[in-house]
Protein backbone atom coordinates (compact mmCIF):
# COMPACT_ATOMS: atom_id res chain seq x y z
CA UNK A 1 0.00 0.00 0.00
CA UNK A 2 2.89 2.14 -0.43
CA UNK A 3 1.71 3.58 -3.54
CA UNK A 4 -0.85 5.09 -2.01
CA UNK A 5 0.02 6.59 1.27
CA UNK A 6 3.23 8.14 1.48
CA UNK A 7 5.53 8.07 4.69
CA UNK A 8 4.19 9.56 7.79
CA UNK A 9 1.10 9.87 6.42
CA UNK A 10 -0.80 8.06 10.04
CA UNK A 11 1.86 9.46 12.34
CA UNK A 12 1.13 13.08 11.14
CA UNK A 13 -1.33 14.48 14.12
CA UNK A 14 -2.88 17.09 11.31
CA UNK A 15 -3.92 14.49 8.87
CA UNK A 16 -5.48 12.42 12.10
CA UNK A 17 -7.65 15.20 13.31
CA UNK A 18 -8.75 16.04 9.79
CA UNK A 19 -9.35 12.67 8.76
CA UNK A 20 -11.94 12.68 12.26
CA UNK A 21 -13.18 16.07 10.89
CA UNK A 22 -13.82 14.93 7.85
CA UNK A 23 -15.75 11.59 8.31
CA UNK A 24 -18.03 13.37 11.31
CA UNK A 25 -18.87 16.13 8.74
CA UNK A 26 -19.54 13.63 5.70
CA UNK A 27 -21.72 11.66 7.30
CA UNK A 28 -24.00 14.75 8.34
CA UNK A 29 -23.59 16.54 5.35
CA UNK A 30 -25.15 13.15 3.88
CA UNK A 31 -27.82 12.51 5.91
CA UNK A 32 -29.01 15.85 6.02
CA UNK A 33 -28.02 16.62 2.51
CA UNK A 34 -30.66 13.62 1.08
CA UNK A 35 -33.41 15.33 2.69
CA UNK A 36 -32.19 18.51 0.87
CA UNK A 37 -31.71 17.17 -2.73
CA UNK A 38 -35.53 15.26 -1.78
CA UNK A 39 -36.85 18.20 -0.54
CA UNK A 40 -35.49 20.58 -3.97
CA UNK A 41 -33.41 22.79 -1.38
CA UNK A 42 -30.29 22.45 -3.01
CA UNK A 43 -30.23 25.91 -3.70
CA UNK A 44 -30.95 26.68 -0.47
CA UNK A 45 -27.94 25.04 0.96
CA UNK A 46 -25.38 26.45 -1.35
CA UNK A 47 -26.98 30.09 -0.50
CA UNK A 48 -26.91 28.94 3.03
CA UNK A 49 -22.75 28.09 2.46
CA UNK A 50 -22.28 31.45 0.32
CA UNK A 51 -23.98 33.18 4.28
CA UNK A 52 -21.45 30.59 6.07
CA UNK A 53 -18.87 32.66 3.96
CA UNK A 54 -20.21 35.56 5.33
CA UNK A 55 -20.29 34.55 8.70
CA UNK A 56 -16.72 33.14 8.01
CA UNK A 57 -15.12 36.40 6.58
CA UNK A 58 -16.68 38.27 9.53
CA UNK A 59 -15.01 35.92 12.33
CA UNK A 60 -11.90 36.41 10.18
CA UNK A 61 -12.13 40.55 10.70
CA UNK A 62 -13.11 39.84 14.59
CA UNK A 63 -10.31 37.55 14.77
CA UNK A 64 -12.65 34.71 16.70
CA UNK A 65 -12.80 31.23 15.61
CA UNK A 66 -14.13 30.40 11.91
CA UNK A 67 -16.39 27.52 13.07
CA UNK A 68 -18.10 29.56 15.48
CA UNK A 69 -18.48 32.73 12.30
CA UNK A 70 -19.83 29.72 10.00
CA UNK A 71 -22.06 27.81 11.75
CA UNK A 72 -23.69 31.15 13.34
CA UNK A 73 -23.93 33.20 9.84
CA UNK A 74 -25.43 29.73 8.24
CA UNK A 75 -27.97 29.76 11.38
CA UNK A 76 -28.99 33.89 10.67
CA UNK A 77 -29.34 33.08 7.07
CA UNK A 78 -31.36 30.45 7.46
CA UNK A 79 -33.74 32.67 9.87
CA UNK A 80 -33.56 35.17 7.57
CA UNK A 81 -35.10 33.16 4.78
CA UNK A 82 -37.97 31.71 7.07
CA UNK A 83 -38.68 35.31 8.32
CA UNK A 84 -38.96 36.31 4.41
CA UNK A 85 -41.06 33.35 3.86
CA UNK A 86 -40.66 29.65 2.83
CA UNK A 87 -44.44 28.32 2.84
CA UNK A 88 -44.67 28.47 -1.14
CA UNK A 89 -41.66 27.14 -3.30
CA UNK A 90 -41.76 30.48 -5.26
CA UNK A 91 -41.49 31.93 -2.02
CA UNK A 92 -38.93 30.20 -0.96
CA UNK A 93 -37.01 30.52 -4.05
CA UNK A 94 -36.78 34.49 -3.73
CA UNK A 95 -36.03 34.72 -0.17
CA UNK A 96 -32.94 32.12 -1.19
CA UNK A 97 -31.85 34.66 -3.89
CA UNK A 98 -32.15 37.52 -1.60
CA UNK A 99 -30.24 36.35 0.94
CA UNK A 100 -27.63 34.86 -1.12
CA UNK A 101 -27.19 38.48 -2.50
CA UNK A 102 -27.01 40.13 0.65
CA UNK A 103 -24.67 37.62 1.89
CA UNK A 104 -22.40 37.68 -0.48
CA UNK A 105 -22.03 41.38 -0.75
CA UNK A 106 -21.39 41.10 3.07
CA UNK A 107 -18.52 38.34 2.01
CA UNK A 108 -16.88 40.93 -0.66
CA UNK A 109 -16.80 43.23 2.49
CA UNK A 110 -15.56 40.94 4.91
CA UNK A 111 -12.57 39.63 3.06
CA UNK A 112 -11.96 42.89 1.70
CA UNK A 113 -11.15 44.00 4.85
CA UNK A 114 -9.06 40.93 6.48
CA UNK A 115 -7.19 41.68 2.68
CA UNK A 116 -6.08 44.93 4.23
CA UNK A 117 -4.22 43.06 7.35
CA UNK A 118 -1.38 42.03 5.44
CA UNK A 119 -0.80 39.30 8.53
CA UNK A 120 -3.97 37.57 7.95
CA UNK A 121 -3.05 36.71 4.28
CA UNK A 122 -3.86 32.79 4.72
CA UNK A 123 -7.70 33.61 6.29
CA UNK A 124 -9.12 34.49 2.74
CA UNK A 125 -8.21 31.07 1.51
CA UNK A 126 -9.10 29.42 4.42
CA UNK A 127 -12.96 31.08 4.53
CA UNK A 128 -13.18 30.29 0.93
CA UNK A 129 -11.89 27.06 0.58
CA UNK A 130 -11.40 25.38 3.72
CA UNK A 131 -8.50 24.25 5.55
CA UNK A 132 -9.17 20.63 6.95
CA UNK A 133 -5.32 20.22 7.92
CA UNK A 134 -5.07 23.76 10.08
CA UNK A 135 -7.90 22.11 12.74
CA UNK A 136 -7.55 21.95 16.37
CA UNK A 137 -8.20 19.78 18.99
CA UNK A 138 -10.54 21.92 20.50
CA UNK A 139 -12.44 22.64 16.86
CA UNK A 140 -12.73 19.00 16.36
CA UNK A 141 -14.82 18.66 19.58
CA UNK A 142 -16.89 21.08 18.91
CA UNK A 143 -17.44 19.75 15.05
CA UNK A 144 -17.99 16.43 16.97
CA UNK A 145 -20.43 17.46 19.58
CA UNK A 146 -22.52 19.15 17.00
CA UNK A 147 -22.39 16.69 14.53
CA UNK A 148 -23.99 14.53 17.24
CA UNK A 149 -26.35 16.75 17.88
CA UNK A 150 -27.21 17.22 14.20
CA UNK A 151 -27.90 13.44 13.73
CA UNK A 152 -29.87 13.17 16.63
CA UNK A 153 -32.15 15.79 15.97
CA UNK A 154 -32.28 14.59 12.20
CA UNK A 155 -33.18 11.07 13.49
CA UNK A 156 -36.05 12.48 15.99
CA UNK A 157 -37.52 14.54 12.94
CA UNK A 158 -36.91 11.82 10.70
CA UNK A 159 -40.72 10.61 9.60
CA UNK A 160 -42.22 13.92 10.13
CA UNK A 161 -39.99 15.59 7.89
CA UNK A 162 -40.21 12.91 5.29
CA UNK A 163 -43.95 13.10 5.47
CA UNK A 164 -44.02 16.67 4.80
CA UNK A 165 -41.17 16.90 1.99
CA UNK A 166 -43.68 14.09 -0.36
CA UNK A 167 -47.22 15.04 0.30
CA UNK A 168 -47.64 18.56 2.69
CA UNK A 169 -51.25 18.99 3.37
CA UNK A 170 -51.68 15.23 3.83
CA UNK A 171 -48.75 15.23 6.96
CA UNK A 172 -50.94 18.27 8.13
CA UNK A 173 -53.95 16.53 8.05
CA UNK A 174 -52.05 13.79 10.20
CA UNK A 175 -51.43 16.35 12.81
CA UNK A 176 -47.75 16.93 11.69
CA UNK A 177 -46.52 20.88 12.55
CA UNK A 178 -45.19 21.24 8.98
CA UNK A 179 -43.72 24.29 9.49
CA UNK A 180 -42.18 24.26 12.50
CA UNK A 181 -40.57 20.94 11.35
CA UNK A 182 -39.31 23.19 8.35
CA UNK A 183 -37.66 25.26 10.19
CA UNK A 184 -35.85 22.86 12.44
CA UNK A 185 -34.98 21.11 9.44
CA UNK A 186 -33.42 24.60 7.81
CA UNK A 187 -31.26 25.14 11.10
CA UNK A 188 -30.20 21.53 10.68
CA UNK A 189 -29.47 22.67 7.24
CA UNK A 190 -27.61 25.57 8.19
CA UNK A 191 -25.57 23.91 11.25
CA UNK A 192 -24.41 21.27 8.58
CA UNK A 193 -23.53 23.80 5.98
CA UNK A 194 -21.06 25.65 8.76
CA UNK A 195 -19.66 22.50 9.56
CA UNK A 196 -18.30 21.60 5.81
CA UNK A 197 -17.41 24.99 5.82
CA UNK A 198 -14.64 23.79 8.20
CA UNK A 199 -14.09 20.85 5.78
CA UNK A 200 -13.84 22.11 2.58
CA UNK A 201 -14.48 25.93 2.41
CA UNK A 202 -17.49 27.77 2.25
CA UNK A 203 -17.54 28.00 -1.75
CA UNK A 204 -17.42 23.90 -2.20
CA UNK A 205 -19.62 22.87 0.86
CA UNK A 206 -22.46 22.24 -1.47
CA UNK A 207 -20.51 20.18 -2.64
CA UNK A 208 -20.24 17.68 0.36
CA UNK A 209 -23.87 18.44 0.73
CA UNK A 210 -25.16 17.69 -2.52
CA UNK A 211 -23.00 15.34 -3.92
CA UNK A 212 -22.92 11.98 -1.98
CA UNK A 213 -26.81 12.30 -1.87
CA UNK A 214 -27.63 12.62 -5.33
CA UNK A 215 -25.00 9.85 -6.24
CA UNK A 216 -26.92 7.98 -3.43
CA UNK A 217 -30.43 8.20 -4.66
CA UNK A 218 -29.55 6.55 -7.67
CA UNK A 219 -28.32 3.57 -6.11
CA UNK A 220 -30.86 3.27 -2.99
CA UNK A 221 -34.21 2.02 -2.72
CA UNK A 222 -34.93 2.46 0.52
CA UNK A 223 -34.33 5.44 2.91
CA UNK A 224 -32.10 3.76 5.36
CA UNK A 225 -29.58 2.19 2.53
CA UNK A 226 -30.24 5.49 0.65
CA UNK A 227 -28.44 7.65 3.89
CA UNK A 228 -25.60 4.42 4.54
CA UNK A 229 -24.89 4.77 0.64
CA UNK A 230 -24.80 8.78 0.94
CA UNK A 231 -22.31 8.32 4.57
CA UNK A 232 -20.24 6.33 2.71
CA UNK A 233 -19.71 7.92 -0.87
CA UNK A 234 -18.87 11.13 1.76
CA UNK A 235 -16.44 9.28 3.78
CA UNK A 236 -14.68 7.84 0.60
CA UNK A 237 -14.19 11.29 -0.79
CA UNK A 238 -13.08 13.21 1.85
CA UNK A 239 -10.97 10.56 3.38
CA UNK A 240 -9.32 9.87 -0.23
CA UNK A 241 -9.10 13.25 -0.75
CA UNK A 242 -7.06 13.60 2.08
CA UNK A 243 -4.84 10.98 1.07
CA UNK A 244 -4.90 12.30 -2.47
CA UNK A 245 -3.73 15.82 -0.65
CA UNK A 246 -0.99 14.64 1.27
CA UNK A 247 0.41 12.19 -1.20
CA UNK A 248 0.20 15.89 -4.02
CA UNK A 249 3.26 17.04 -1.55
CA UNK A 250 5.74 14.08 -3.02
CA UNK A 251 4.47 13.94 -7.05
CA UNK A 252 6.41 17.36 -7.91
CA UNK A 253 10.04 18.58 -7.24
CA UNK A 254 8.53 21.49 -6.15
CA UNK A 255 6.83 20.12 -3.08
CA UNK A 256 3.49 21.83 -3.48
CA UNK A 257 0.42 19.95 -2.53
CA UNK A 258 -2.94 20.14 -4.19
CA UNK A 259 -5.42 21.45 -1.75
CA UNK A 260 -7.72 19.00 0.11
CA UNK A 261 -10.94 20.86 -0.68
CA UNK A 262 -10.16 20.13 -4.32
CA UNK A 263 -9.31 16.50 -3.96
CA UNK A 264 -12.46 16.25 -2.04
CA UNK A 265 -14.38 18.10 -4.42
CA UNK A 266 -12.85 16.09 -7.51
CA UNK A 267 -13.28 12.87 -5.79
CA UNK A 268 -17.41 13.60 -5.09
CA UNK A 269 -17.55 14.81 -8.76
CA UNK A 270 -16.24 11.56 -9.58
CA UNK A 271 -18.79 9.14 -7.48
CA UNK A 272 -21.26 11.02 -9.26
CA UNK A 273 -19.77 10.27 -12.56
CA UNK A 274 -19.15 6.85 -12.13
CA UNK A 275 -22.84 6.28 -10.31
CA UNK A 276 -24.57 7.85 -13.51
CA UNK A 277 -22.55 5.75 -15.69
CA UNK A 278 -23.27 2.51 -13.56
CA UNK A 279 -26.87 3.22 -13.63
CA UNK A 280 -27.13 3.65 -17.38
CA UNK A 281 -25.42 0.80 -17.93
CA UNK A 282 -27.94 -1.31 -15.73
CA UNK A 283 -31.14 0.61 -17.34
CA UNK A 284 -29.73 -0.22 -20.92
CA UNK A 285 -29.55 -4.08 -19.62
CA UNK A 286 -32.91 -4.25 -18.33
CA UNK A 287 -34.14 -2.67 -21.23
CA UNK A 288 -31.85 -5.52 -23.78
CA UNK A 289 -33.69 -8.26 -21.14
CA UNK A 290 -36.91 -6.68 -21.99
CA UNK B 1 -74.74 -3.60 12.51
CA UNK B 2 -72.60 -0.09 12.50
CA UNK B 3 -74.57 3.12 13.72
CA UNK B 4 -75.10 6.43 11.64
CA UNK B 5 -73.43 9.29 13.14
CA UNK B 6 -72.55 12.42 11.62
CA UNK B 7 -69.03 12.99 11.48
CA UNK B 8 -68.45 16.19 10.27
CA UNK B 9 -71.21 19.36 9.91
CA UNK B 10 -70.30 22.31 7.58
CA UNK B 11 -72.65 25.52 8.93
CA UNK B 12 -72.89 28.35 7.15
CA UNK B 13 -69.40 28.66 5.88
CA UNK B 14 -67.87 31.38 3.67
CA UNK B 15 -64.18 31.41 2.43
CA UNK B 16 -62.54 34.90 0.78
CA UNK B 17 -58.98 33.82 -0.48
CA UNK B 18 -57.14 36.59 -0.94
CA UNK B 19 -60.00 38.94 -0.85
CA UNK B 20 -62.40 36.88 -3.23
CA UNK B 21 -65.51 35.52 -2.01
CA UNK B 22 -64.93 31.67 -2.86
CA UNK B 23 -67.42 30.16 -1.01
CA UNK B 24 -70.79 31.43 0.40
CA UNK B 25 -73.13 30.41 2.65
CA UNK B 26 -71.86 26.40 2.71
CA UNK B 27 -74.21 23.88 4.33
CA UNK B 28 -73.83 20.10 4.46
CA UNK B 29 -73.00 16.95 6.33
CA UNK B 30 -71.31 14.13 5.98
CA UNK B 31 -72.76 10.87 7.80
CA UNK B 32 -70.81 7.66 8.62
CA UNK B 33 -69.88 5.38 5.93
CA UNK B 34 -71.33 7.76 3.27
CA UNK B 35 -70.18 8.34 0.08
CA UNK B 36 -70.35 11.95 -1.09
CA UNK B 37 -69.57 13.57 -4.28
CA UNK B 38 -68.71 16.87 -4.81
CA UNK B 39 -68.61 18.07 -7.70
CA UNK B 40 -67.86 21.55 -9.86
CA UNK B 41 -66.01 22.55 -12.49
CA UNK B 42 -62.21 23.50 -12.21
CA UNK B 43 -61.38 26.33 -9.89
CA UNK B 44 -65.16 26.30 -8.58
CA UNK B 45 -63.72 25.97 -5.25
CA UNK B 46 -64.02 22.06 -4.56
CA UNK B 47 -60.39 22.12 -3.16
CA UNK B 48 -61.03 25.01 -0.92
CA UNK B 49 -64.19 23.30 0.61
CA UNK B 50 -61.67 20.18 0.92
CA UNK B 51 -58.72 22.03 2.74
CA UNK B 52 -61.16 23.66 4.84
CA UNK B 53 -63.29 20.73 6.13
CA UNK B 54 -59.22 19.40 7.04
CA UNK B 55 -58.73 22.87 8.94
CA UNK B 56 -56.09 24.18 7.17
CA UNK B 57 -58.20 26.96 5.40
CA UNK B 58 -59.91 28.91 8.47
CA UNK B 59 -63.78 30.05 7.26
CA UNK B 60 -64.37 33.40 6.83
CA UNK B 61 -67.41 32.68 8.64
CA UNK B 62 -69.51 29.58 10.05
CA UNK B 63 -68.02 27.09 11.36
CA UNK B 64 -67.16 23.46 10.51
CA UNK B 65 -68.47 20.65 13.50
CA UNK B 66 -66.61 17.85 13.92
CA UNK B 67 -67.20 15.37 17.45
CA UNK B 68 -64.04 16.05 18.85
CA UNK B 69 -61.99 19.26 18.78
CA UNK B 70 -58.46 18.21 19.08
CA UNK B 71 -57.54 17.56 15.50
CA UNK B 72 -55.00 14.92 16.55
CA UNK B 73 -58.45 12.83 17.47
CA UNK B 74 -60.07 13.53 14.20
CA UNK B 75 -59.66 10.21 12.30
CA UNK B 76 -59.12 11.46 8.52
CA UNK B 77 -57.49 10.92 6.04
CA UNK B 78 -56.64 12.96 2.82
CA UNK B 79 -55.52 12.32 -0.30
CA UNK B 80 -54.73 15.23 -2.12
CA UNK B 81 -54.99 16.35 -5.59
CA UNK B 82 -51.16 16.56 -6.22
CA UNK B 83 -48.15 14.30 -4.60
CA UNK B 84 -44.87 15.45 -6.74
CA UNK B 85 -43.28 12.08 -6.37
CA UNK B 86 -39.73 12.38 -7.79
CA UNK B 87 -38.50 8.85 -9.75
CA UNK B 88 -35.46 8.32 -7.46
CA UNK B 89 -37.70 8.65 -3.85
CA UNK B 90 -36.18 5.80 -1.98
CA UNK B 91 -39.28 4.89 -0.64
CA UNK B 92 -40.71 1.08 -1.37
CA UNK B 93 -44.93 1.45 -1.81
CA UNK B 94 -45.37 -0.23 1.77
CA UNK B 95 -42.96 2.16 3.07
CA UNK B 96 -44.66 5.25 2.01
CA UNK B 97 -47.66 3.46 3.31
CA UNK B 98 -46.56 3.08 6.64
CA UNK B 99 -45.88 6.77 6.70
CA UNK B 100 -49.02 7.38 6.64
CA UNK B 101 -49.71 5.64 9.84
CA UNK B 102 -46.81 6.36 11.91
CA UNK B 103 -45.17 9.64 9.51
CA UNK B 104 -46.51 12.30 12.48
CA UNK B 105 -44.29 10.57 14.94
CA UNK B 106 -41.19 12.02 16.20
CA UNK B 107 -38.46 9.50 16.99
CA UNK B 108 -37.05 6.48 15.21
CA UNK B 109 -39.12 4.10 16.98
CA UNK B 110 -38.99 0.62 14.96
CA UNK B 111 -42.34 -0.48 13.28
CA UNK B 112 -43.93 -3.18 14.91
CA UNK B 113 -45.44 -6.41 13.22
CA UNK B 114 -49.12 -5.06 13.46
CA UNK B 115 -47.94 -1.73 11.82
CA UNK B 116 -46.68 -4.08 9.09
CA UNK B 117 -50.00 -5.99 8.92
CA UNK B 118 -52.20 -2.99 8.37
CA UNK B 119 -50.00 -1.84 5.63
CA UNK B 120 -50.47 -5.07 3.84
CA UNK B 121 -54.46 -5.10 5.23
CA UNK B 122 -54.53 -1.74 3.51
CA UNK B 123 -52.46 -2.93 -0.05
CA UNK B 124 -54.47 -5.57 -0.33
CA UNK B 125 -58.07 -3.90 0.08
CA UNK B 126 -57.41 -1.31 -2.45
CA UNK B 127 -56.46 -4.22 -4.39
CA UNK B 128 -52.13 -3.31 -4.71
CA UNK B 129 -50.98 -6.06 -2.90
CA UNK B 130 -48.56 -6.65 -5.57
CA UNK B 131 -46.93 -3.00 -5.46
CA UNK B 132 -45.74 -3.30 -1.98
CA UNK B 133 -41.73 -3.63 -2.98
CA UNK B 134 -42.06 -1.29 -6.03
CA UNK B 135 -40.80 2.25 -5.80
CA UNK B 136 -43.10 4.80 -4.83
CA UNK B 137 -41.60 7.53 -7.84
CA UNK B 138 -42.18 4.71 -10.50
CA UNK B 139 -45.99 3.89 -10.43
CA UNK B 140 -48.69 4.63 -13.18
CA UNK B 141 -51.08 7.43 -12.36
CA UNK B 142 -53.98 4.17 -11.48
CA UNK B 143 -51.29 2.17 -8.97
CA UNK B 144 -50.49 5.49 -7.21
CA UNK B 145 -54.03 6.69 -6.38
CA UNK B 146 -54.34 3.22 -5.24
CA UNK B 147 -51.36 3.60 -2.93
CA UNK B 148 -51.95 7.34 -2.01
CA UNK B 149 -55.97 5.44 -0.78
CA UNK B 150 -53.58 2.73 1.11
CA UNK B 151 -51.44 5.26 2.60
CA UNK B 152 -54.59 7.44 3.87
CA UNK B 153 -56.54 4.65 5.11
CA UNK B 154 -53.70 3.01 7.09
CA UNK B 155 -54.58 4.74 9.98
CA UNK B 156 -57.93 3.36 10.39
CA UNK B 157 -59.76 7.12 9.53
CA UNK B 158 -63.39 7.56 9.47
CA UNK B 159 -63.24 9.85 7.10
CA UNK B 160 -61.41 9.47 3.60
CA UNK B 161 -61.11 12.48 2.03
CA UNK B 162 -60.42 12.81 -1.97
CA UNK B 163 -59.27 15.64 -3.63
CA UNK B 164 -59.87 15.11 -7.89
CA UNK B 165 -58.35 11.35 -7.55
CA UNK B 166 -59.70 10.83 -10.98
CA UNK B 167 -58.00 13.25 -12.88
CA UNK B 168 -55.89 12.20 -15.49
CA UNK B 169 -56.94 8.72 -15.38
CA UNK B 170 -58.62 7.02 -18.20
CA UNK B 171 -61.86 6.16 -18.11
CA UNK B 172 -61.03 2.11 -17.49
CA UNK B 173 -59.20 2.93 -14.60
CA UNK B 174 -61.59 5.60 -12.89
CA UNK B 175 -64.44 3.07 -12.64
CA UNK B 176 -61.95 0.72 -11.10
CA UNK B 177 -60.65 3.03 -8.70
CA UNK B 178 -64.51 4.22 -8.20
CA UNK B 179 -65.89 0.78 -7.59
CA UNK B 180 -62.73 0.08 -5.53
CA UNK B 181 -63.97 3.03 -3.03
CA UNK B 182 -67.27 2.16 -2.92
CA UNK B 183 -66.14 -1.06 -1.71
CA UNK B 184 -63.24 -0.13 0.16
CA UNK B 185 -66.77 2.23 1.70
CA UNK B 186 -68.42 -0.99 2.86
CA UNK B 187 -65.97 -2.82 4.33
CA UNK B 188 -63.94 -0.62 6.22
CA UNK B 189 -67.15 1.30 7.01
CA UNK B 190 -65.39 4.93 6.31
CA UNK B 191 -67.05 7.86 4.77
CA UNK B 192 -65.53 8.74 1.33
CA UNK B 193 -65.77 12.38 0.53
CA UNK B 194 -64.58 12.78 -3.09
CA UNK B 195 -63.72 16.12 -5.56
CA UNK B 196 -64.68 15.57 -9.08
CA UNK B 197 -65.06 17.82 -12.07
CA UNK B 198 -67.09 15.03 -14.15
CA UNK B 199 -70.09 13.47 -12.26
CA UNK B 200 -70.54 10.86 -14.33
CA UNK B 201 -68.73 7.84 -13.15
CA UNK B 202 -69.35 8.66 -9.48
CA UNK B 203 -73.76 8.31 -10.34
CA UNK B 204 -73.95 4.69 -9.24
CA UNK B 205 -72.44 4.86 -5.73
CA UNK B 206 -73.29 7.98 -4.76
CA UNK B 207 -75.33 8.82 -1.61
CA UNK B 208 -74.98 12.50 -1.72
CA UNK B 209 -73.98 15.23 -4.05
CA UNK B 210 -72.23 18.82 -3.12
CA UNK B 211 -72.83 20.34 -6.36
CA UNK B 212 -70.71 23.59 -6.27
CA UNK B 213 -71.19 26.61 -9.03
CA UNK B 214 -71.23 30.77 -9.09
CA UNK B 215 -68.96 29.86 -4.86
CA UNK B 216 -72.57 28.32 -3.66
CA UNK B 217 -73.72 25.38 -3.13
CA UNK B 218 -76.81 22.64 -3.04
CA UNK B 219 -76.49 19.40 -1.16
CA UNK B 220 -78.79 16.23 -1.18
CA UNK B 221 -79.67 13.14 -2.84
CA UNK B 222 -78.72 13.78 -6.57
CA UNK B 223 -82.31 12.93 -7.87
CA UNK B 224 -83.07 16.49 -5.98
CA UNK B 225 -80.08 18.46 -6.04
CA UNK B 226 -79.37 18.10 -10.38
CA UNK B 227 -83.02 19.40 -11.14
CA UNK B 228 -83.46 22.25 -13.74
CA UNK B 229 -85.08 24.54 -10.92
CA UNK B 230 -81.95 23.75 -8.30
CA UNK B 231 -78.89 24.31 -10.55
CA UNK B 232 -80.72 27.32 -11.95
CA UNK B 233 -80.59 28.84 -8.80
CA UNK B 234 -77.54 28.16 -8.34
CA UNK B 235 -75.78 29.24 -11.48
CA UNK B 236 -77.86 32.20 -11.70
CA UNK B 237 -79.51 32.01 -14.85
CA UNK B 238 -81.61 29.07 -16.61
CA UNK B 239 -80.31 25.40 -17.02
CA UNK B 240 -81.80 22.77 -18.53
CA UNK B 241 -81.43 18.87 -17.28
CA UNK B 242 -82.02 16.92 -20.64
CA UNK B 243 -82.06 13.19 -20.38
CA UNK B 244 -79.74 11.00 -22.61
CA UNK B 245 -79.97 7.32 -23.25
CA UNK B 246 -79.59 7.15 -19.16
CA UNK B 247 -77.59 9.92 -18.71
CA UNK B 248 -78.40 13.64 -18.16
CA UNK B 249 -76.72 16.52 -19.76
CA UNK B 250 -76.77 19.87 -17.82
CA UNK B 251 -76.67 22.35 -20.38
CA UNK B 252 -77.30 26.41 -20.84
CA UNK B 253 -80.44 27.14 -20.84
CA UNK B 254 -80.95 29.91 -23.52
CA UNK B 255 -83.34 28.16 -26.15
CA UNK B 256 -81.64 30.65 -28.85
CA UNK B 257 -77.75 30.68 -28.01
CA UNK B 258 -75.95 27.46 -28.81
CA UNK B 259 -76.11 24.87 -26.22
CA UNK B 260 -73.05 24.10 -24.90
CA UNK B 261 -73.12 20.28 -23.03
CA UNK B 262 -70.31 21.51 -20.50
CA UNK B 263 -68.49 18.18 -19.56
CA UNK B 264 -68.48 19.14 -16.38
CA UNK B 265 -72.04 19.21 -16.06
CA UNK B 266 -73.08 16.06 -17.00
CA UNK B 267 -75.28 14.20 -14.99
CA UNK B 268 -77.62 10.95 -15.12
Amino acid sequence: MHWLFEPGLWSNVAVRTGMGVGVAVAVVSALVGLFTVMRSQSFAGHALADVAMAGGAGAGVLGVSPLAGFVLGSLAGAGAMEAIGVERVRQRDVATGVVLGAATGLSALFLYLITLNSSSTGSTQLILFGSLFSVSNSTFLVVLALSVLVVVALASLGRPLLFASLSPDAAKARGVAVSRVTLSFTLLVAVTVGLSSIVIGAVLSTALLIGPPAAALRLGRRMSTTLFVASMLGVVAVLLGVVLSYDSFYWWSSHRALPVSFCVVVLIVFELLLVSLYRAMSRRRERVVV
Amino acid sequence: MNEISTIVDVRGVDVELGGRRVLTNVNFKVESAEFTGLIGSNGAGKTTLLRMMLGLISPTRGEVLWPTNAREERRVGYVPQKVTLDVDVPLRVRDFVALGDDGHRYGLRRRTRSTWERVEEMLDAVEASALGERRIGALSGGELQRVLMAHALVSRPELLLLDEPLANLDPGATQDIVELLARVRDRQHVAVVLSAHDINSLIGVMDRVVYIANAHVASGPTEEVVRPDVLSALYGHHVDVVRVHGRVLVVSGDPMGPVAAHPDLVVE
